[in-house]
Formats: structure tokens, sequence, C-alpha cells
């Protein structure tokens, strides 16, 4: 339990100092481009808009930084995110509840199916090493350092087409309206297939090379030794003994690493136009849509440190240590 | 003889290496790694180009032409675009800017994590605990997402200050690394020793402590590099970096926002993937190179299969010391072979 509440300490912390990252990025933009922005939509706007939108980038020149940072505070916890530019006058928290099931649903399942499947790749390799499973690792490299979104790009080209199974953009049929018929799940399940494959290609690789050498370094240690004198079977000390033992720092790494995946794999949502909060992005840095941004900055945050939490709760069902010392 | 002699006798490969030629291989034993001397004639191809490829390149990467999205052919090796640039001289010159904020941030962030990891492990205490939640939280935050907003905040952002916001952002997983590695070295005998002739706390982080982090810091220096040139090509493709400049990244922004895809015109992203590809497996190769080199059981090119003596085969594992029968060849070969040894015998 100690370690858990540590964890969840140190994720409030991390929380607090992405907010105030964010309460200070767009402090430091050079000349007034926010400002220009709400002059150009002057007559559409609320007095109230306006205020909150002030509050976001601190164009309330009166106010000293300290009572900025409380009202910025109180807005957030509100979920007032200020409005969109690039969609006017949506406020942001509405454009982002509405694309975060899809990023959830594409990054959040071909994320752990990649750790899944990359995990046991690695553990045979580990274990055969030597075999022909070594020569895997020059291929998954060679992915590993393509950009995901290049291959995205390669894998339009080469399966997406005006007559293919594979739609090449969008996340379902332009024509039906989200809702959770069949239909609609067919369609956007056919839409997300490439996305997700691109998505586990290039990432899988990073989990086959880590777990092969947890397990080709607890291979060597002296109760697999022990397991295999005692005349247990292959299969039983491979899984059992050698994997179980392999697989601790592999979650850490996990829970350490999921910030750079989720970064790379939100690219893949501006190759294939995904409806997701990784296109959002895309569209905002396009039109420099700065609340957009800052939103689509946070949510990404809060959603890699629930994330995370959550493998740590993994981590400690794994290892019986953690449970113990509390 | 009362009780029989028992031998035992472990698979050794064939031919006893001569010591004074071990001696010698030692010296150039990293580059004698096949992975790192690939990675590393790749890389050097790189920089030569980086360095070259703004002299050689057969056209002005931005200059026009009549010959507009036209395929492979000898005068435009890698094709042309949509306003007839030349593809092949846009990749070598972009090769330049690519290099440099990649080695740039790579220097910067190495500088920044063996600053703050060393310091951190070695001085212990509060100044520990805050530099390694101040590590933490900078490597649970998604990096890609806020240098993509921080870069999009200055105006017109050249390579120089791309190399400095992912430099700037993406030290954590060094420093943590370093930090680790530091608190084990810390308490080590001969730190002791150090520290009891008195000699100062700079000196034994530097003379004492850092000489043994080097394997660290380059495999951290290598895979920043990787990091650092994703998120450049990134930042050119969604278009925040200035595309006045060329790199790889900006020849894919055009593409993607002409429509390559729908026209057609694979030649046009092929070449820069394929090059950040090289470049990217080069890096890596680098990097297996230097973990190979510190840690040499992940080394998997080890001869696996090795035949004795006698003409038995035996597959090498980790973890088991295969164990021959030396009595001949018909004998089973099982795990453990205990047999009266003959020569013992016929002594007898």
């Amino acid at each position: 339990m100690k370690f858990l509440l540590q964890r969840i300490v140190f994720y409030l912390f991390t929380a607090w100092a992405a907010i105030t990252i964010n309460f200070f990025i767009p402090r430091m933009i050079p000349g007034d481009p926010v400002t220009s922005l709400i002059n150009k939509f002057q007559g559409q706007m609320s007095t109230e808009a306006i205020n909150s939108l002030y509050v976001l980038f601190g164009l309330d020149e009166n106010a000293s930084l300290w009572s900025q940072y409380v009202d910025y505070w109180g807005q957030i916890f509100h979920g007032d995110l200020g409005l969109s530019f690039t969609f006017f006058p949506t406020p942001v928290s509405e454009i982002l509840k509405q694309s975060l099931p899809w990023t959830i649903a594409l990054v959040g399942i071909t994320t752990f199916a990649s750790f899944m499947i990359g995990t046991s790749l690695g553990v045979l390799a580990g274990w055969r090493r030597g075999s022909w499973l070594d020569g895997l690792l020059p291929v998954t490299t060679f992915l590993s350092s393509i950009p995901y979104f290049w291959l995205g790009l390669l894998a339009i080209t080469l399966f997406a087409g005006p007559d293919s199974f594979f739609p090449s953009s969008g996340g379902y049929e332009p024509g039906l309206v989200p809702s959770w018929d069949r239909e609609f799940i067919a369609s956007a399940i056919q839409h997300s297939l490439l996305p997700a494959i691109t998505i586990l290609i290039s990432s899988v690789s990073g989990w086959i090379l880590s777990m092969r050498n947890m397990m080709v370094t607890v291979a060597s240690e002296d109760y697999i030794t022990v397991a295999h004198a005692k005349g247990l079977s292959e299969r039983r000390v491979m899984v059992s003994y050698a994997a179980r033992n392999a697989l601790l720092p592999n979650v850490s790494g996990f829970a350490l690493s999921l910030g750079f995946i989720v970064g790379g794999t939100l690219l893949v949502e501006i190759v294939f136009s995904y409806p997701g909060i990784g296109y959002n992005l895309f569209q905002a840095v396009g039109s420099k849509d700065y609340p957009l941004m800052q939103g689509v900055f946070l949510v990404i945050t809060m959603s890699v440190l629930m994330a995370n939490l959550v493998a740590d709760v993994a981590y400690l069902l794994l290892d019986p240590r953690t449970r113990k010392e509390g | 003889m009362s009780a029989p002699a028992t031998t035992i006798v472990a698979a050794t490969p064939e031919g006893q290496v001569d010591a004074a030629a071990a001696a010698k291989r030692r010296r150039l034993r990293f580059v004698a790694n096949p992975k790192a001397a690939t990675g590393l004639v790749v890389l050097g191809f790189f920089c030569l180009i980086a360095i070259i490829g703004p002299w050689i390149a057969p056209f002005d990467p931005s200059a026009r032409s009549s010959d507009l999205i036209q395929g492979p052919s000898g005068k435009h090796w890698f094709g042309t675009t949509h306003l007839g640039q030349d593809v092949f001289s846009q990749v070598l010159v972009g090769t330049r800017g690519v290099m440099f904020v990649g080695l740039l941030a790579g220097v910067i962030a190495t500088a920044l994590s063996v600053l703050i990891g060393v310091s951190s492990g070695f001085l212990g205490g509060a100044a520990d605990e805050s530099l390694s939640a101040l590590s933490n939280v900078f490597l649970v935050i998604p990096a890609l997402p806020l240098i993509i907003i921080v870069a999009s905040t200055i105006p017109g952002a050249g390579d120089l200050m791309v190399a400095l916001v992912i430099g700037l952002t993406s030290w954590a997983w060094g420093a943590r690394i370093l930090r680790a590695q530091t608190l084990s070295l810390r308490r080590r005998d001969y730190v002791e020793a150090a520290r009891a002739t008195g000699e100062s706390t700079w000196r034994i982080i530097t003379v004492e402590i850092l000489p043994n982090l080097t394997a660290i810091i380059a495999s951290g220096f290598v895979g920043t590099v990787i990091f650092a040139v994703m998120s450049e090509i990134t930042l050119a493709f969604i278009g925040i970096s200035t595309i006045s400049e060329w790199n790889w990244g900006t020849i894919l922004f055009w593409a993607q926002s002409q429509q390559a895809l729908a026209q057609g015109a694979w030649w046009w992203f092929v070449p820069a993937g394929l090059a950040i590809a090289f470049l990217g497996t080069a890096l890596s190769l680098i990097n297996f190179g230097i973990d190979e080199f510190v840690s040499p059981r992940l080394r998997s090119n080890g001869h696996t299969k090795v035949k004795t003596t006698d003409g038995h085969t035996v597959k090498m594992r980790v973890g088991f010391t295969p164990v021959l029968n030396t009595a001949g060849k018909d004998a089973p070969v099982t795990p453990v072979v205990r047999k009266a040894s003959e020569k013992a015998k016929g002594a007898a």
C-alpha cells in the first residue's frame, strides 16, 4: 500500500508540474499572437469567453503572476480550457471530449497489444538465444527506426485505395452517425485496422528487444539452473521461472516509456486523418490554435499519468516484494 | 588406486586463443563487434553526406523546373516534386540539418543528464530526492507533445532553436540511468579510498566515477540522438519548424501536403523515410554494440554450436555448462557424465 501511495503522490506532483508548465508556455510567446486572434473574432465572442482566454494566456496585464496562476487553476478545475480558434466557437473541452475516446481506443488497445506480443516474442527470443529467432532482431531494429508516420504513409500507398478493403482516412464511414449500432462499430473497426497495424509493427520491436535482454540476464541466474536440475519441464522453467522474473523490469519500463510511445502514435492519427487527439493537435498547430494545443497537451499528459498508475498497480500485483513492505 | 578418479570436462571451443593476440585485439574490441562496426560505417557515411551534401547535390533543392512530379530517371535519381524540384538534391542537402540537430540536441541532453544524474546519485539526501523527482517528472510527461507545443510558440524556429528545445526536454532517461549507476559506484572501495586520501569531491567525480560511466554516457548519447532526429523530423513533418530550411522532415511535409499519396508519387517520400530508417538503424546498432561491449551475455553471435575435439557437437546455452564424456565418440552424451578415467586406470 505504501508503494501505491508514494506513486499517487508522485503522479499528483507530476500533474501539478505539467499544468504549471502549461501555464508558463503561452506566457513565453514573444509578441501577442493570441490578442490578434481574439481581435479577429472580436464581434463573435462573449465577454465571458474573452475573459477566460485572458486568464489562460496571461493577457491580463493588471493582475500579478500569482493571481493569474490562481485564476488559471480555478478554470482548469471547472474544465474550462478556452475556446478553440479552429472550430470557433466550440469550447476546447467539447472538442477533446469527442476525440478522446477515439484515441484511447486506438492507441490504448494497440499499445497494450504490442506490449503483450512483443514481450511473448522476447521471452522466446531470449530463451532460444542463438537460434533463428535472433534473426528477428535486425529486422525489428530496422522497423523501430522508421518513424511511425512514415510507415503509415507507406501503408496507405500499398494497401489503401479507392477499391481496397482498407479506407485511407477517417475514423468511420462519412455518412454514418456515431452510435453504438452494429453498422457503425463495424465501420469504425474497419477504419482503425490499418492505423493499428502500423502502430503495432513499429512499436513491437522495442518490447521484443528489452524482454530478450532481460531473459538472457535472468537465464544465467542460479535459480534457473536449480529449476533445470529439479527436472522441471523446459516450458515450466521458461514461463514460471525465467519469464516471471524477467517481466518485472519490463513492466516498469512500460510505465516509463508510455510518454514516448503515445507521442509517436499520435502522429499515426495525423497521417490517417483519424478523428483523435493527435489529429486535433495537428489541426491546432496548423492554424496556431493555442487554446486547443494547450488542451491537447493537458489531456495527453493526464491520460499518460493514468496509464502509468495502472501499470504501477500491475507491477504491485506481479511483484510480491512491493506488497510485503507496506 | 583405491577410488576411481572422476573427470568432468567442460566443453570448450576448439583452439585456444593466443594470449598475446587477445591483448592486441582488446583495444579494437568495440570496433570489431560487427553490429557496432556496421553502425559506425553507416553513421560515418551520413556524416560525410552532411558535410559535402550541399556541394555534390546536382540541383538547387528549391529550384523549380518544368519536370513536374516525375518518377526516378537518369536526370532526377529520386524523381521530382510538384514544383519540379529534384528530390535527390533535397535529400542530400537536408542531411546536414538532420545531423546538426540530432548531434547538437544529443550533446545538450547528454551534458544535462550527466550533470543531473551524477550529482543526484553522488550527493544523495535531499538534493538526490529533488533531482530525481525532477527527472521522473520529465520522463513521465509525454516528450513529443511538449516539444511540439514549445516549438510552435517560437515563431520561425530554426535548426538551432529546435535542437535546444529537444535537448532541454529529453535528458531525463539518461539522468535516471546515470543516477542508478552512480549510486552503485559511490560506495565502492576505490571511491572510499579516494575519499580517505583526501581527494576533493570534484576530483572524485571527474577522475574516479566518470570514467566508469563512459559506456552508459555513450549509449545515452546515441539514444538521445535517435530521439532528437525523430523529433526534429516530426516537427518538420507537421510543419512547425521553418520550412525554408531543407531537411528530411520538410520533404515529407511537402509530400503529405501536396497529396503525393493520392498522385502515386511514392518516390517523393520513400527516399527520405528510408534515409531516416537507415540512420536510426545505424545508431541503434552502435547502441547494441555498446550494450554487448558492457554486458557480454547479450552477444548473440557467439558460437552457440561448438564442435569439441573428439567430434561431438554441443549447443552452448546460457546457464548451462555442457559436460562431455571424454571416453569416446560412441558413448552417450548426457548432461553430466561421470566415468572412471581410462588414463587413471592405465597408469595404475
